[in-house]
């Protein structure tokens, strides 16, 4: 039993570091670091950086064209990438469906899409969510009818993150209404510039245009978009949450944003003296930083098991829940810090510390990470959906 | 990394818990608690017949040189047991202490009997104004012709009355607090002026308030060198806090496994509660808990345990922050969700509730190292 990293993995580490310090824009650096949302063409713009150097598939095998990174190394570069205040990857090409395509799909559709993901040209979102259908997905009702060689999908997708970028969709659609829910769930991938689509933002509490609403209009979608069988697309869906969940902790952003609180509470005043020094306020901290420090280790113990093979499974609940917890809790730290500058909508860009008017990310409140971070014990399958997993598939109560 | 045992480790911990589920089962434990002594000298050979009490001494002197990670074993097998017996007051604490201050010939002369399970030694350092500094000691030691005497008074030594002999910390020289001045002394039971007043702990065990009054003893029984025991006492302690959250995860783990299967098998409305929303929370909450507690306790054995004493004091006191909190959540919880059951004397629970209550009190409660780490991470910045 040792906590250090081998040296092959310190060399990684140090290779990565240099990289990230060489290689980041330093706007884009500010921009993550100020908790402010990134352009489309930013996000591309990093991750064809990442991908000139081979790297831009942290997470795949090298026959996909990744890197074929064990577990720890892929942890070691998020965390890395993070400290140094790279934009995280956008997960729905990278993480979800790419290691679905890998899996179930076909080699031309592997040969298809796989390089377009790995090269940002295409965007991909993820048609999950409906309205009637959250936590319970597995009663989702838009319904794709065969019609000679194509799928005809009507229906609406909802809470689709940056689907206002995308060039792809991929969708569960009910292909099988008379069996099981989940048995009647197909997986299929939809051009976005197919006639019968609508996308509608919608505006969240922190002003931000992140998440939309998906309409579905006698959308011809061509057969072979169909990733694997039909009728298997629970299976499909749950094999990608399983990996959505793999680094689902956030260590890294939430190392960050601790150092960010501790700057920002070091500059603030109270009483004559920096808040940071102030008893009740450093013991707020020091509880986050612990509470960080032993999810890090329960982090590590996950990717060990991993690393041999042994299925992460349930244990990705537990660091789900908890890294939420702590990321939740960081953002409030964030707004204790800051005092009455956090109550102005835009005191930031008053204070010259952000883009000028007009640019994107000037109206981005102080407060902003606090409102948007709400989401994070709602999505991926909400904090008490978790509970639910650790209670009966780990306890089988 | 790695957080795999080896084959010898798996070996120990199968060893230490058939052990505890064998000859440590809640009656015979009901016994022992019940005794005067509060500890029993057969369970204390059986030990040292599994070597566990010889983990922790060199091999020169008849032991085992085994390092943390072994001790986290034992101490947790032998907490799930909620074993009464001084274990890491001697085996660990008193142990390292002699391994760190004493000389070589000392060490040859002393540890032997330890780890054979003749002698039991243990530590009597902290003193009611210390705080958690080392050096806040006030017993003083003062040079009598060829010997010494000691005056002072050491409250809440846990195990004192089964020592042999006690390891106790004097000033020789300076003023409470100074860095240098403290010296170790060996005062085997029994020698005049040395009194101590044994009374139960909350959960059973035994503590004493031990005063020295005009205690002479031999030039011999000084511990090392004169003046610098302080840094060795540190690190003895750093060692035995550990081991004791290795102690209190064995405690969680016990009365969590209890709480799980009562969750499954207590029927009411025609179901087992552990169908409850409401209570499967309760239970997922307690997951989270038991596993950081894990986590911490695997950090503070293998870094908390050597190097920087400052870096071993953040560690450490961010581990004891988590472990107090998981037992506080996971020793209510598991009365809660026992119901009535959970309140009663006749189940084990109970009994590992009042352990993991005087965890919480033990190596310093959890606010005062909210507190320490706070101050120990401002300086690491």
């Amino acid at each position: 039993m040792d906590l250090d990293l081998t040296p092959e993995d310190l060399a990684f580490r140090d290779e990565v570091r240099a990289f990230v310090r060489a290689k980041l824009p330093e706007a884009i650096r500010r921009k993550v670091t100020h908790g402010l949302h990134l352009t489309r063409d930013e996000h591309v713009q990093w991750q064809r950086i990442l991908h000139e150097r081979g790297w831009g598939g942290p997470g795949w095998p090298k026959e996909h064209g990744g890197p074929g990174w064990t577990p720890t190394q892929q942890y070691i570069f998020e965390e890395e990438c993070a400290a140094a205040g790279a934009p995280r990857l956008i997960p729905f090409g990278i993480k979800m469906v790419a290691p679905v395509i890998m899996a179930f799909g076909s080699p031309e559709q592997q040969k298809r899409f796989l390089p377009r993901i790995l090269s940002a040209e295409d965007w991909w979102c993820q048609g999950y969510s409906e309205p009637g259908s959250g936590s319970d997905l597995a009663s989702l009702k838009t319904k794709a009818v065969r019609d000679g060689d194509h799928y005809v999908v009507n229906g609406q997708k909802t809470w689709t993150t940056l689907g206002q970028h995308a060039d792809w969709i991929f969708c569960l659609v009910r292909t099988d209404a008379q069996a099981k829910p989940q048995r009647g769930i197909s997986f299929l991938l939809i051009d976005m510039k197919s006639p019968g689509i609508t996308v509608r933002p919608i505006i969240t509490l922190d002003g931000a245009h992140e998440v939309n609403e998906v309409w579905f209009e006698d959308v011809r979608v061509p057969v072979e978009n169909l990733v694997g069988e039909e009728n298997q697309g629970w299976t499909y869906a749950k094999f990608l949450l399983g990996h959505e969940r793999a680094n689902i902790a956030g260590i890294g952003i939430a190392k960050r944003e601790l150092s960010r609180i501790k700057r920002v509470a070091g500059e603030r005043k109270k009483g004559g003296r920096p808040l940071i020094e102030d008893p009740l306020f450093a013991a707020r901290i020091a509880q986050v930083e612990i509470d960080l420090m032993a999810l890090e280790i329960t982090n590590l113990r996950v990717l060990s098991a991993e690393s041999e093979k042994r299925a992460p499974g349930p244990a990705a609940s537990i660091l789900k829940v908890k890294g939420t917890e702590i990321q939740q809790a960081l953002s409030e730290l964030l707004l204790l810090a800051a005092g009455t500058d956090a109550l102005l909508w835009d005191a930031a860009a008053l204070k010259g510390e952000l883009p000028p008017a007009g640019e994107p990310g000037a109206d981005t409140p102080l407060a902003a990470a606090y409102l948007n971070l709400r989401k994070l014990s709602i999505f991926g399958g909400s904090n008490e959906i978790q509970k639910n997993i650790v209670a009966q598939t780990i306890l089988q109560l | 990394m790695n957080f795999n045992l080896n084959d010898e480790q798996r070996q120990l911990d199968d060893l230490l818990r058939r052990f505890v589920s064998k000859d440590y089962g809640f009656e015979q434990r009901h016994t022992i608690l019940r005794s005067e002594a509060g500890f029993s000298r057969d369970i204390w050979q059986a030990l040292a017949d599994l070597g566990v009490l010889a983990l922790n001494v060199p091999e020169d002197h008849g032991g085992l040189n085994a390092g943390p990670v072994e001790t986290m074993i034992v101490m947790q097998a032998l907490g799930r047991g909620l074993v009464l017996e001084p274990v890491a007051a001697s085996a660990v604490v008193a142990t390292h202490a002699l391994r760190e201050v004493a000389t070589l010939e000392q060490q040859a002369e002393w540890l032997p009997a330890l780890a054979a399970g003749e002698r039991i030694a243990v530590l009597a350092h902290e003193e009611s104004a210390a705080d958690g500094d080392v050096n806040r000691v006030a017993t003083t030691a003062r040079r009598d012709g060829d010997g010494w005497v000691l005056d002072g008074h050491k409250p809440v030594v846990m195990h004192a009355a089964a020592a042999d002999e006690l390891l106790v910390s004097a000033r020789t020289s300076g003023q409470p607090g100074d860095a240098q001045g403290v010296s170790l002394f060996r005062v085997p039971a029994g020698t005049p002026g040395l009194t101590l007043r044994s009374l139960p702990t909350v959960d059973g065990q035994r503590a004493a308030d031990v005063k020295l009054q005009g205690v002479r003893l031999p030039a011999s029984a000084r511990i090392g060198a004169e003046g610098g025991a302080a840094e060795g006492i540190q690190l003895a302690q750093d060692r035995g806090l550990a081991a004791l959250m290795a102690d209190a995860l064995g405690a969680m783990e016990s009365v969590f496994d209890a709480t799980v299967d009562y969750l499954k098998t207590r029927q009411q409305f025609g179901q087992p509660i552990g169908r409850f929303q409401a209570l499967q929370h309760r239970a997922a909450d307690m997951v989270l808990h038991l596993e950081q507690a894990r986590s911490m306790t695997i950090l503070a054995t293998l870094r908390g345990t050597q190097g920087p004493a400052a870096e071993r004091a953040r560690i450490l006191s961010a581990a004891k922050v988590t472990l107090g909190q998981a037992a506080r959540f996971i020793g209510q919880n598991a009365v809660q969700l026992h119901g009535g059951m959970g309140m009663t004397d006749e189940l084990a629970l109970s009994h590992g509730f009042k352990r993991l209550v005087a965890f919480e009190l033990r190596g310093g409660e959890t606010d005062e190292h909210l507190a320490r780490f706070a101050a120990l991470s401002r300086a690491a910045a």
